[in-house]
């Protein structure tokens, strides 16, 4: 039996579509400058004295995030968190990424295709810690 | 290099916008994701699979060259073998992750849409990555 009861609110094009799109994107960046594109490594290294690549990828994200948001007219992103519950979420996202050496990008969508062994685990633990964590959330 | 600047924008374009198109930009998207025991919507798995499908042959090609196209050589991670830091850093982070349902990758790309939520998780992740450099500075 599986665990859950239902598929819900499923969108494989769509979900398919923007993945290729991010598959496409870290190639890019791989292809020409050599760099791995993980979120979390290139924000906490942008004080780092090699950062106009760097600003540059995340101008990049920030603006067609914010212009298809609006040409799309999707919701704002809110969460239904009170402001602690964000700050500590923060919090764990910053710390751990940092500790860990990436994120859902760098270990999840570049580790996984060139066969890393620590992203395999990576990728492993923080589904199952973050599930786990879900789990507790809405269902104890 | 001015080339690498606009390989780097142009590949935090495509990124930013599979992250909208994908739905990932939707932390209750993400959550649905990660809640396996309620009704499940498997739409991540997609994101990350079209993502592999297509960076994974392309690292693959790209890997076999002696450098980059516009740069001296490649930035792969040192480390190569399973650490505590890993497991644990990853572990936080998705604990991080299962609160809010939203990662670093998202929270750039939404930051302008309109959300102050984003804005609180973003700082908060900010803190996070210089509490980690902070204590590991006093660690060694």
């Amino acid at each position: 039996m599986m665990p859950w009861t239902e598929i819900f609110n499923f969108t494989p094009l769509q979900g398919l579509a923007g993945g290729i799109l991010l598959g496409l994107g870290a190639a890019l960046l791989l292809l020409s400058n050599g760099r791995i594109a993980g979120f979390s490594g290139i924000i906490s290294n942008l004080t780092n004295s090699d950062r106009s690549w760097r600003l540059a990828f995340l101008a990049g994200a920030l603006i067609s995030g914010t212009v298809l948001h609006r040409v799309l007219d999707l919701p704002a992103a809110d969460s239904q968190l009170p402001a602690s519950g964000l700050i500590i979420a923060g919090l764990l996202v910053g710390f751990g990424t940092s500790l860990g050496n990436g994120c859902t990008s760098g270990h999840g969508i570049c580790g996984l295709s060139r066969f890393s062994l620590r992203s395999l685990v990576a990728v492993m633990v923080f589904m199952v810690s973050a599930m786990v964590t879900v789990y507790f959330m809405r269902h104890m | 290099m001015m080339i690498n600047i606009v390989t780097a924008l142009i590949s935090g374009l495509l990124m930013g916008a599979g992250l909208v198109i994908s739905g990932m930009t939707s932390p209750d998207k993400v959550l649905g994701f990660l809640d396996i025991t309620g009704f499940w919507d498997p739409t991540l798995m997609l994101v990350m699979g079209g993502a592999i499908l297509v960076n994974l042959p392309a690292t693959w090609l790209i890997l076999k060259r002696q450098q980059p196209a516009n740069a001296e050589h490649f930035h792969l991670p040192e480390r190569t073998t399973v650490d505590k830091p890993l497991v644990l850093g990853t572990a936080l982070f998705g604990i991080g992750w299962g609160i809010a349902g939203i990662c670093p990758g998202p929270a750039v790309t939404s930051l302008l849409s309109g959300s102050a939520d984003i804005i609180l998780f973003f700082l908060a992740m900010i803190a996070g990555f210089r509490l980690h450099k902070a204590t590991s500075l006093l660690a060694r």
